[in-house]
């Protein structure tokens, strides 16, 4: 749980539709802290890498982890960069910056266990308003599991941020009271960035901290938990 | 057999391999995916096999074509359902290949413990989770962790860069990822490399992989493999 204390109201954007995600990459780049150590997962947070505050050379303020086993990650590689021995947790090929260092899997995961990592953003089927994530298997039966790294930057990062659209395709809140499909790591997320809004969860609940084309009040009518501020 | 085996071909370096081992094959997706090792094994024939290795195949080759064979009885991994796993999703389904799913962190520690001579850990990852039920918990100084045991093999297969002719290994860029912790973890340590240069060539302050844990070396081609799609 984040330790920070919310104490301004929501910011309610309606003059406008939700975020689009490289607009939901932007606000979280924004929001991630110069010289911290971050893990941007496999996915749609892997985008923010796009959107993160620079230096005067053109590089992030902070230095990206892939749990493949590299600190300084760049940016994807494209044409004569693309080296099948460079790539991301993604398996996507990136790029190395100035001061990276490789390594191996059990050091990768050391600085995650060890709370090495001050960030990690990470995709979600649900999260509950305890900090609760599930992102790793819809428990069908008929679903093959993966669970790759989740767990372990679950329990490990300082902070453990969520990226996600607020509801599925048939409309329900992915922000739940207590989550229903298999947990990835408990009472462990502190920040969910959605289309629709921002959460900060806290000991004493759940706080919004910004909404986008979305009054604070309709927000409330369609999210199942106690939202504050 | 203290001093590594520099040997010619992958075939020789995979002589021996019993039918039922466990082996540890390095790579993450395609980087560091011993191929030359794995297609040997194809050759050589060993069957009901245990596989530990991070993903359960890419495509059609590696340790795809190792699934399709039909050598292996079971795989300890951590992301097998990928885009491209369609050998390892159909084995699954039909119910002829076993699946223990273990967290990525996880996975390298037990085989770290295992070269280290640990017989067992507490870890915080995955409490509260599907993957912890069942296993013994400890709550240690405020915080609950679980008992995870080691994971030892019977042979590991890794890609490094270069090894000297003792052994001594290193690797290239995010192609390092398992192999330098499944080196310590199996009894029979075979490491394809892209060049073996002699003795006292490798700066020793840059060895990653000691000689002591390396027991057959072969060299083999560079492989042209491609990343496009390779999930």
């Amino acid at each position: 749980m984040s330790e920070t204390t919310t104490e301004h109201p929501a910011v309610e954007n309606t003059g406008r539709g939700p975020l689009s995600m490289d607009e939901l990459a932007a606000v979280i780049g924004h929001d991630i802290p110069a010289g911290a150590y971050v893990n941007l997962g496999i996915g749609q947070p892997t985008k923010i890498a796009d959107h993160l505050p620079a230096d005067a050379d053109g590089h992030p303020t902070c230095i990206l982890h892939t749990e493949n086993g590299m600190l300084g990650m760049g940016p994807a590689a494209k044409g004569d960069q693309v080296d099948p021995d460079l790539t991301n947790a993604g398996k996507v090929p990136v790029t190395e910056l100035p001061g990276a260092a490789y390594f191996h899997h059990a050091d990768s995961f050391a600085m995650m266990r060890g709370g090495h990592l001050d960030v990690c953003v990470l995709g979600a089927y649900q999260v509950g308003a305890n900090g609760d994530l599930a992102n790793w298997h819809t428990g069908k039966p008929d679903d093959i599991p993966a669970v790759g790294g989740a767990m372990d930057l679950a329990i490990g990062a300082k902070d453990v941020y969520v990226m996600m659209t607020l509801f599925t395709k048939k409309g329900e809140s992915k922000l739940v009271q207590a989550c229903t499909y298999p947990l990835t790591g408990v009472a462990c997320v502190s920040r969910v960035y959605t289309d629709y809004a921002i959460f900060d969860l806290q000991p004493d609940g759940v706080h919004v901290l910004a909404t986008y084309g979305i009054t604070l009040a309709d927000l409330r009518d369609r999210v199942a938990v106690k939202l504050l501020g | 057999m203290s001093r590594a085996q520099v040997l010619q071909t992958a075939d020789e370096a995979v002589a021996g391999i019993e039918d039922g081992s466990t082996v540890l094959v390095g790579g993450f997706g395609l980087a560091g995916m011993p191929f030359d090792l794995i297609d040997a094994l194809i050759r050589q024939g060993a069957k009901d096999l245990t596989i530990v290795s991070n993903n359960a195949g890419n495509g059609d080759v590696g340790l795809a074509a190792l699934l399709a064979a039909g050598q292996v009885r079971k795989v300890v991994c951590s992301f097998p359902r990928q885009a491209d796993s369609w050998v390892f999703d159909g084995l699954y389904r039909e119910g002829k290949i076993e699946l223990e799913l273990v967290p990525q962190g996880n996975l390298a520690e037990r085989m770290r413990a295992a070269g280290a001579g640990i017989g067992a850990f507490f870890c915080p990852t995955a409490v509260g989770t599907p993957l912890a039920d069942g296993k013994e918990t400890r709550e240690i100084d405020g915080r609950t962790y679980v008992l995870e045991y080691p994971i030892k093999g019977d042979y590991a297969f890794i890609a490094a860069y270069q090894a000297d002719t003792l052994g001594n290994l290193i690797y290239r860029k995010t192609a390092r990822n398992f192999g330098p912790v499944m080196a310590t973890a199996a009894r029979t340590t075979i490491a394809q490399v892209t060049e073996v240069v002699p003795v006292g060539t490798l700066d020793p302050e840059g060895v990653v992989t000691p000689s002591i844990f390396v027991d057959r070396i072969v060299p083999v081609e560079a492989r042209h493999y491609t990343v496009q799609g390779a999930r």
